[in-house]
């Protein structure tokens, strides 16, 4: 427990010692903060009787952040390593593969949790202003946020995966942006296929990750939703893992 | 404990996708042996090294590390190794303590044990005034103490160093070579290099590896009394001819002579003693008591390079 613990710091650190880490943080404030004012002043002009959390993941800044960001925080976890010769002494220090799998996915995560939340400030303006009116329904906060989460373990797993890939980050971002960017993709697709019948339409629509960041938004919490992102996540840190174990059998 | 042996390598194989790279390789070392293991780039010094510190298995044979099984009870073998691979990988966004304090607490020690320890080895390896200092921007030499440092901090029982020197200057390899020789005293080391001076200087074994196997095994001069047993003398002697070659004729120490003119009224000589003799100072001797000039008196030695070139043939040294 203690290596992972140690190991976790280190990548958190890792982020903040490295000039990305502020790339990262200063991109997404500005972009949340752009989506913040067009929604604001959207609302000046009309009000909405949606939730302001549904009315934010109408406007796409929330998955410009998510496709953008999630590459860059991902791509150092192990092709920086692999790069720096240093995963051979992660390797042999007493730490299992699973440990450092799940370190390196969990500091990514934390990373991913930090750069939301300016979100929390944007939503304490509002209450400031706006007054208690429906839109700070503490419930529809935590689905939104539950919402997040989810998204953020399936896109920092699969960017972790895309890492342990190869030995160059660029080359890391790279496929973790075209994974991320398809699934993002196939939301679209289920809207175009109509004409489609049965079972590839129905399975299109499991898979609609943009329907189901509006339903967390708007206060629903779909099993199936929860399901699809948390299996999918396992699966890539199982596939992250066998990577890792894979020095063993080549 | 145990039988007071370090590492035990048994019939180790290692086979990767296109190539053997250790053919039933066999050695062992004892505690407290500082082991040199030398060969030439791709003779299977960096497989051995990982195959002992638990980056990766073995295709098959055994390893054991003070007893333990490197493939079954890996965790307690990482516990006793500080190893340092090659080129000594760093993290550059890190400082020089910081580093210390991640990888100590990484190997299992207590944040109290940690601080300590950090000290100590930052201490014994001289990196306290560059304690704050980014890993990134030290010279190679601080870099390389760094990764010592590193290997030492969880004081291990068995430290593998893969090219401990290589790409320092000859200043930075002195300070890295001292360090080295001083962890003898509580430490067993196993260093791999194909600099071999190196080996001369700071080992009291050496393996000399090729093809994954052990070609020689040895203390250093017994590989040099193995290469050289009668030791040459070459001295240079300015006397009068007839006297030298009637006294160096006479002499019983000696198995056989060579008496050539040299340089204005020197004359080169080489003697051959008999095995387990050092004529040395009675050459010196003889001279003075003559009267007879001496400038020049040495053993020849063959150099490591010589056994190494020796042992793992010259023909395929034609191949590089």
């Amino acid at each position: 427990m203690q290596g992972f613990l140690t190991l976790v710091r280190r990548e958190i650190g890792g982020y903040f010692n490295s000039f990305t880490g502020y790339v990262v943080l200063a991109v997404v404030l500005l972009l949340i903060g752009l989506s913040f004012a067009e929604i604001v002043s959207a609302l000046n002009g009309q009000p909405s009787s949606l939730p302001v959390t549904q009315l934010y993941y109408q406007t796409y800044y929330f998955w410009l952040i998510l496709l953008l960001a999630s590459p860059v925080i991902t791509m150092r976890s192990f092709a920086l390593e692999k790069d720096l010769g240093t995963f051979e002494t992660l390797m042999t220090a007493p730490v299992s593969d699973r440990q450092v799998v799940g370190a390196k996915f969990i500091g990514a995560l934390i990373f991913y949790v930090i750069i939301f939340q300016p979100l929390l400030i944007c939503v304490l303006v509002l209450r400031y202003f706006g007054g208690a009116q429906g839109a700070f329904d503490y419930g529809l906060l935590a689905s939104t946020g539950l919402g997040i989460l989810l998204l953020g373990c399936l896109y920092m797993s699969m960017g972790v995966f895309a890492s342990s890939l190869t030995r160059s980050q660029v080359t890391a971002a790279m496929i973790s942006f075209a994974f991320g960017l398809s699934l993002f993709v196939l939301s679209f697709a289920s809207a175009t296929q109509t004409g489609e019948t049965g079972t590839i339409r129905e399975m299109l629509g499991v898979i609609n990750l943009r329907d189901h960041m509006e339903a967390f938004a708007a206060g629903i919490i779909d099993t199936r939703a929860v399901i699809l992102q948390l299996s999918l996540t396992a699966m890539f840190l199982f596939l992250t893992l066998r990577v890792v174990e894979s020095r063993r059998w080549k | 404990m145990h039988n007071g042996l370090m590492i035990e390598v048994a019939d180790l194989v290692k086979d990767y996708a296109s190539y053997r790279a250790l053919h039933n390789l066999t050695f062992t070392v004892r505690r407290g042996e500082i082991v040199g293991l030398l060969g030439r780039n791709g003779a299977g010094k960096s497989s051995t090294m990982r195959i002992l510190s638990c980056f990766m298995p073995a295709t098959s044979g055994q390893a054991r590390v003070a007893g333990y099984d490197v493939f079954s009870q890996a965790d307690e073998v990482r516990r006793r190794i500080g190893y340092m691979p090659e080129n000594n990988p760093l993290y550059h966004d890190m400082r020089v303590r910081e580093y210390l304090k991640y990888r100590a607490r990484l190997k299992g020690l207590s944040r109290r044990q940690s601080r300590g320890r950090v000290d100590a080895v930052m201490e014994q390896c001289s990196l306290t005034e560059v304690s704050r200092k980014l890993i990134g921007h030290l010279s190679k030499g601080y870099k390389q103490r760094v990764g010592l440092a590193d290997a030492l901090v969880h004081d291990p029982e068995l430290i593998i160093l893969d090219e401990p020197t290589i790409g320092l200057d000859p200043n930075q390899i002195r300070i890295v070579r001292s360090l080295i020789k001083s962890l003898a005293e509580q430490h067993t080391v196993l260093l791999s290099t194909h600099i071999l001076p190196e080996v001369e200087m700071t080992c009291t074994r050496v393996l000399i590896m090729e093809q994954g196997q052990i070609l020689a095994d040895d203390t250093p001069e017994n590989l040099q009394n193995h290469m050289n047993p009668e030791g040459q003398v070459r001295a240079e002697i300015a006397g009068p001819y007839e006297q030298l070659s009637q006294w160096l004729a006479d002499w019983p120490s000696i198995a056989g002579y060579e008496l050539v003119p040299g340089e204005g009224e020197y004359f080169l000589v080489s003697l051959t003693p008999k095995p387990g003799m050092d004529i040395r100072a009675e050459v010196f001797g003889y001279c003075q008591a003559n009267g007879w000039m001496l400038r020049e008196l040495s053993r020849a030695r063959f150099s490591l390079e010589d056994i190494f070139v020796q042992v793992t043939g010259p023909k395929r040294e034609e191949e590089y």
